[in-house]
């Protein structure tokens, strides 16, 4: 990879790519963490701050290669904490708000599959840092998977009320959905190095998956009739600044300090 | 059973209980040795879930992904300790949903320091050391405690606060080494929670509504009184270390004695915030019932799920 790596301009994509990765699990990460104290009973408090925990961790170890990446110059914190909302590259389905614990459950199955699919090959990435990082990563996430579909299941054929709250939750969100499939010019780029994976081709696999599960589930697959995209670009939702006022607001205040 | 049967039950009881052995769930035990447990257990329990509560106020606001990460996982391990000794009431014949109950309708009562508000990213801190070392000292005694699943639980939960009682004191000790807001932070925060902590080891012996029959019976192990001298003394030194002031100016060595002095507790305080009074009482109520309320549906689907596929599997 350092020799692929040699070109400057890949390797600000590559920088770029990783903080993209830190923030998608970053931002999941803290929208989880909302849930501690918050669950519909103890045990589930303590599963979901289990699961957030393993996003934080996740956007840590991306957050230090990125640090790694910009030769020192910034640290974890100072890409997790110190920049702008536009400078987050996040998916948008990531920093929704969570909803109630059918929404949360909607989205987790949406990234859990997604996830499975996309760390699989990440993990052979060229780029041996993030490679491990997703070799790491996959073993958390088929826990995760086998959670989300079991409530997936049980809210979607328990009662009538769990059943519409689950169904009123993917719906919520579905239009979120197609931009995990789509790949602007970094990630082409980086798919042509071996380093990223082309989402793209994931998207039959990813359907085949859902569709199984929604079925067993008594869910209907929501009909794909609108999109929202833009995380990527930055181009967010409203939610994300207040997001980051709360998740930044120490580094904010007082600035260029140890805690 | 008679009269004469009780006694001789209870005299074999207390005479096990005097030579340390450990009474275990389907032993025989007074009525009110089995209350009196139920009562302490699940308060305990309660504590732990309720303390989730002012330090997930700054889940969010944590300053750096570590600390994020690892208050996080303290406040996680704060439910699982629930967890535990809800299971380990439950031995003793009273459902989970009925100590829910207690502690929603006001009937049981959790550690009233939880009353008192998180208002800054110190207070986590001083939570960590003195809240919790509050708590260890406590729970090192109670490991002994007679009623075996609760001599058990509280092993393995004296573990996991040993850790949790140094995460706080990291932070206090960044805070001590950080510039001035950061000292003034670190301050504040102990002078707010030192008072409380004390009061935690409950009323002196002589006002303690319980404690003799738990001496007793080795519910209770040591008295508040000697508990609290314990923190004391531990604590002190580690105020030293921070460079922070004494929040209470009685703070003093006595060589005669081998032991911190220190002045008098707030004992209005102590029991205006039991009843009521402390800043977060209603909040940390309601936001338990709001919980529980908003997930019932889920608990509902839960069990539905559950026979349906249990009638599936039997058909």
């Amino acid at each position: 990879m350092k020799l692929i790596m040699s070109d400057l301009r890949d390797k600000d994509l590559l920088l770029q790519f990783t903080l993209r990765l830190g923030d998608d699990a970053l931002i999941l990460g803290h929208r989880l963490s909302e849930w501690c104290r918050n669950g519909p009973f103890l045990e589930e408090d303590i599963a979901l701050s289990n699961i957030a925990l393993d996003y934080i961790g996740r956007a840590r170890m991306h957050y230090s290669y990125a640090s790694d990446l910009s030769e020192g110059e910034k640290s974890e914190d100072d890409f997790a904490f110190l920049r702008e909302c536009r400078d987050y590259q996040n998916f948008l389905i990531n920093e929704l708000p969570r909803g109630d614990f059918a929404q949360t459950m909607a989205r987790q199955l949406i990234l859990d599959v997604f996830y499975t699919l996309q760390l699989e090959q990440m993990s052979q990435s060229k780029d041996a840092t993030l490679a491990a990082i997703a070799g790491k990563a996959i073993k958390e996430t088929k826990y995760h998977l086998r959670r989300s579909t079991d409530w997936v299941l049980r809210l979607g054929d328990g009662t009538e009320e769990s059943h519409n709250r689950l169904q009123a939750g993917f719906d919520a969100i579905w239009g979120y959905v197609p931009e995990m499939f789509e790949q602007d010019e970094v990630e082409e780029k980086l798919v042509k190095l071996g380093v990223a994976v082309n989402t793209k081709d994931l998207k039959p696999e990813w359907e085949k998956q859902i569709g199984a599960i929604l079925k067993e589930a008594t869910i209907d697959v929501p009909q794909q009739e609108w999109t929202v995209r833009g995380g990527r670009a930055g181009f967010h939702t409203e939610h994300l600044g207040h997001l980051l006022s709360e998740l930044q607001y120490m580094q904010r205040s007082y600035p260029g300090l140890e805690w | 059973m008679n009269t004469e049967d009780t006694a001789d039950l209870e005299q074999a009881f207390q005479i096990r209980i005097d030579k340390e052995e450990k009474i275990e769930p389907k032993d025989w035990m007074p009525g009110e040795y089995r209350r009196n447990l139920i009562r302490q257990i699940s308060q305990h329990a309660h504590s732990e879930v309720i303390g989730m509560q002012p330090e997930g106020n700054w889940l969010t606001r944590a300053p750096t992904l570590r600390r994020k990460a690892v208050l996080l996982a303290k406040v996680q391990d704060e439910g699982g300790h629930g967890l535990y000794l809800y299971s380990s009431a439950e031995t003793l014949g009273v459902s989970r949903a009925e100590m829910i109950e207690a502690l929603q309708s006001g009937k049981a009562k959790y550690a009233s320091i939880f009353n008192y508000p998180t208002l800054s990213w110190a207070d986590i801190g001083a939570i960590g050391w003195l809240v919790d070392g509050a708590a260890i000292v406590n729970q090192i005694s109670l490991q002994r405690t007679s009623y075996g699943p609760y001599a058990r639980a509280m092993v393995r939960i004296c573990k996991e606060e040993s850790f949790h009682q140094r995460q706080g004191y990291e932070i206090m000790l960044s805070l001590s080494r950080g510039n001035q807001a950061q000292r003034e932070m670190a301050q504040d925060a102990l002078n707010r929670w030192w008072w409380p902590s004390l009061m935690m080891f409950g009323p002196h012996d002589a006002d303690s509504a319980h404690s003799a029959k738990s001496m007793r019976w080795k519910i209770k192990r040591e008295t508040n009184d000697d508990l609290r001298q314990k923190f004391v003394d531990q604590s002190v030194p580690q105020i030293d270390v921070l460079k922070l002031e004494y929040p209470d100016p009685e703070l003093k060595w006595n060589e005669n004695r081998g032991h911190y002095d220190f002045g008098e507790l707030d004992w209005d305080e102590f029991y205006a915030v039991i009843k009521g009074d402390g800043h977060c009482n209603r909040e940390r109520i309601q936001h338990h019932v709001k919980a529980h309320e908003e997930g019932e549906w889920v608990r509902d689907a839960l069990k539905a799920y559950d026979a349906k596929k249990k009638a599936r599997h039997a058909a």
